[in-house]
């Protein structure tokens, strides 16, 4: 029971340190604050996957009563504490990306045209602005073909983590 | 039917809308790392520059050290010091430097005409643009007349804008001259109509800090009331030699250069300390502190601020003291610059001094109060707190510095007190921030405007851009790495109880931050530093791997050879300001002097036998001097070749 306990100490205390760690990165007056703006690429960064909604929630509950744009550590912690504690917001594996895709392309051909990821992209889901459009585009057309070989998109995506 | 179609589409594209969720989630997070990893490399690449900066006047206190126990001064130095009066001392100048220097007819670089017209600043740009380098006759003429109406300038210089006359301040340029280049194409070259203010470090770094200086220079001699240079911690002869500037100079101008050197050294004294816009908005480079003393500031003789690694001596000294051998009977040939003879007139006060340096190296940060910049190891740490009393103290609204690279080019802190404007975009790396500039004009808010100078490459998508980024950053933290390669392996072992090989990425972070000083973010740049097994062990030797420095000669012991890199900008300083006569060399006597004081001073625990051996070694041909240059080279980092380029190498297992 009291090696369990401590363990878990253990454990918090490590996920305090990464968390800080994380957090200093993107707060520039060393005042223990960063811009609400930022808060999306923090939890991101700590390996955490949510969608737009969900970071939408999750911001409402580290803001201040009265908003003031930015979001100070102490409430930041414990928040994220539980996240990586509860192992929420897992990453998208591999295999379901790709299945994304395929589901994305009925016709089966292996790829998608520029024209119909920006639609969907676009259109669906949680769309994306047009910067983000932009930014996928560059890196995932093939400007000969001007379409996306999605298989060879993703395994390069995932080399590019690791 | 018709229900089971529908029902069918809605299924599809309720499955096309997950997918599309799926999608973009992974994206987005995808993003978000890729985001964060060049924040990582960023904050490396300002806690090494920090760090270097904190080395750098550290260093102060070893010629403080070095001062009081060992300096001898070269008699004739002296008398030619008290002899000369200031007019004299011009004429000597023009004697001395320009006059001597003919322009060969063969040479076919601009040409400037005295006195200067805004025709002198086209050619300038198009010779610069064309990659052509000015003549050192031009050169030293510019900087000559350059010194002799900064003379004129008061401390601080008072602009007045208005709707017709808005003024436009940059930032740093650090030898960026595609930045200038941008600068000028986007916002108008300097003229009556156009004025601008420079806000410091023009120099060093960059591979054009004498091309900058000269445009500079040229266009403030072209319209003095309207083109303003305000000094910066690299305007500063101490700091050209760590950071590069010194040796563009040399490079470029192999027969010159050390005239250029040496009137550049007096210039950057009478550059001014700052520029006030319309009485309210106080425009200098670093920053302020709480005792901050405009008053001080416009009064002192800011010529007698030669460099950051002078401070003051005490004012009671007694100076025939000065002249005491040191114990080994060897006398130090000490340049006249670091002397301490002289009466106290000649010198600041050490209140003054700190004054100055707190203008030229302070930072913002959020939290209130004042504190040692332990960063940069000068100036300090100021708070909104501070800001606002000074503010208010002296009727100011605004305060525009800059000093540190943001990656949007501009920063506004203190409630908009405070703004930071940097003017070298791709400063660490390509990609790695914009470049901005400010226009003023009395009664409206200050306009931004960012730019970055785009090279091929910068058309890669982002995440090439911040793979180039993350590999620089990473290639200079190993760097510092292996230069505490000892300390690290001891500090390591300390913790490893259990003789494993192995420790937890807690216990390795702990002293990665410990031993080199750098407050990073370890756990997350562990996987490019170190190898990681499959329980999240750390392999701490791994952190070694792949880099090691290069041994001058094969007889020398690691630890010393890790030591002479780990310390060799500082001892280039130092050699350099021992080097009176510019030659390169030094004696050995001189050598093993200096070694001893610095061993002493920076706590070194290297045998002197052993740097004897290398010294004697490095006496190449035993004429008991010592090219320190070809000294230093020698020390050197080799990185292992497919270490750089591929970016997902790990050797696990």
């Amino acid at each position: 029971m009291a090696d369990e306990k401590d363990r878990q100490e253990i454990i918090v205390a490590e996920f305090h340190k990464k968390i800080k760690e994380a957090f200093e990165v993107f707060d520039h007056e060393s005042n223990n604050t960063v811009d609400v703006r930022e808060i999306g690429t923090i939890i991101r960064s700590l390996g955490c996957c949510p969608t737009e909604g969900e970071l939408h929630d999750l911001i409402a509950e580290v803001e201040e009563e009265e908003p003031t744009g930015y979001i100070r550590f102490e409430k930041f912690l414990p928040v994220m504490t539980e996240i990586l504690l509860e192992r929420k917001y897992r990453p998208i594996p591999e295999d379901v990306l790709l299945r994304a895709f395929e589901v994305l392309d009925s016709a089966k051909r292996g790829f998608l045209t520029k024209d119909e990821l920006i639609k969907y992209m676009t259109e669906e889901g949680e769309p994306f602005s047009q910067e983000e459009m932009e930014e996928m585009l560059s890196a995932a057309i093939d400007p000969e073909s001007n379409s996306i070989n999605y298989k060879d998109y993703i395994t390069m995506m995932v080399i590019d983590e690791n | 039917m018709g229900c089971s179609s529908s029902s069918t589409k809605t299924r599809r594209s309720e499955t096309s809308l997950r997918a599309a969720l799926i999608i973009q989630n992974w994206y987005r997070g995808y993003k978000a790392r890729l985001k964060a990893r060049q924040h990582y490399a960023l904050t490396i690449f300002q806690s090494i520059e920090y760090a270097d900066e904190q080395g750098q006047m550290q260093l102060s206190t070893f010629f403080s050290f070095m001062l009081e126990n060992y300096t001898h001064i070269h008699k004739e130095e002296l008398e030619l010091r008290n002899q000369s009066l200031e007019s004299q001392q011009d004429m000597r100048d023009r004697r001395d430097y320009v006059d001597l220097i003919d322009v060969p007819d063969s040479y076919n670089g601009p040409r400037l005409q005295f006195p200067l017209t805004c025709t002198d600043i086209d050619l300038l740009l198009e010779a610069f643009k064309e990659q052509q380098i000015l003549h050192a006759h031009y050169v030293l003429e510019v900087l000559f007349e350059t010194k002799k109406v900064l003379k004129q300038m008061p401390n601080f210089t008072h602009i007045q804008t208005s709707p017709s006359k808005e003024v436009t301040i940059c930032g740093d340029l650090h030898g960026k001259l595609d930045d200038l280049f941008l600068i000028f194409y986007k916002n108008g070259l300097p003229s009556e109509r156009n004025p601008y203010v420079f806000n410091g470090d023009f120099v060093d770094r960059g591979r054009n800090s004498i091309e900058i200086l000269m445009i500079l220079c040229v266009s403030f001699l072209v319209y003095p009331n309207d083109l303003h240079l305000n000094r910066g911690n690299h305007e500063d002869f101490m700091m050209n030699l760590r950071y590069g500037f010194t040796k563009e100079i040399l490079h470029k101008y192999k027969l010159h250069g050390k005239r250029i050197l040496q009137i550049l050294e007096e210039l950057y004294a009478w550059l001014p300390i700052g520029t006030i816009v319309d009485n309210e908005i106080l425009v200098i480079h670093g920053g302020i502190s709480e005792t901050t003393d405009l008053n001080l500031l416009h009064r002192v003789e800011r010529n007698k601020m030669k460099s950051v690694l002078i401070p003051p001596t005490e004012t009671n000294r007694d100076h025939d003291t000065d002249w005491k051998h040191n114990k080994v009977g060897v006398t130090f040939n000490a340049h006249g610059r670091i002397k301490t003879n002289g009466s106290p007139i000649e010198h600041l006060t050490k209140h003054e001094w700190e004054q100055i340096i707190d203008i030229l190296w302070s930072d913002p940060r959020g939290k209130n109060g004042c504190f040692p910049n332990t960063g940069r190891g000068g100036g300090c740490y100021f708070g909104p707190d501070v800001t606002s009393k000074i503010l208010n103290k002296y009727q100011l609204k605004m305060l525009i510095r800059s000093h540190e690279c943001k990656p949007e080019g501009y920063e506004i802190c203190h409630d908009g007190k405070v703004v930071t404007i940097f003017s070298a975009s791709n400063y660490y790396e390509e990609g790695s921030n914009r470049g901005a500039y400010i226009k003023l004009c009395s009664g409206t808010t200050p306009r931004f405007f960012q730019y970055q100078v785009t090279k091929a490459t910068c058309f890669q998508p982002l995440r090439q851009r911040v793979h180039t980024m993350e590999n620089s950053a990473i290639k200079i933290l190993r760097e510092r790495v292996i230069s505490r390669k000892s300390d690290l392996i001891r500090a390591f072992q300390l913790q490893d109880h259990r003789k494993s090989g192995k420790l937890s990425v807690s216990q390795w972070a702990f002293c990665m931050e410990n031993i080199l000083g750098l407050n990073l973010p370890w756990r997350s740049l562990s996987s490019n530093l170190v190898n990681i097994d499959q329980n999240g062990n750390v392999e701490y030797m791994s952190s070694f791997h792949n880099i090691h420095i290069e041994k001058p000669v094969q007889e020398a012991h690691s630890t010393l050879v890790e030591t002479l890199y780990r310390y060799r900008s500082d001892l280039e300083i130092i050699f350099n300001a021992i080097d009176t006569d510019h030659s390169g060399l030094i004696s050995m006597e001189e050598f093993r002097a200096m070694w001893k004081l610095f061993s002493s001073h920076y706590n070194v625990l290297i045998d002197d036998s052993q740097v004897n051996k290398l010294a004697n070694i490095m006496d190449l041909n035993k004429d008991g001097s010592i090219d320190f240059n070809e000294f230093l080279k020698a020390f050197y980092v080799v990185h292992r070749y497919e270490d750089l380029m591929k970016p997902d190498v790990t050797n696990l297992g």
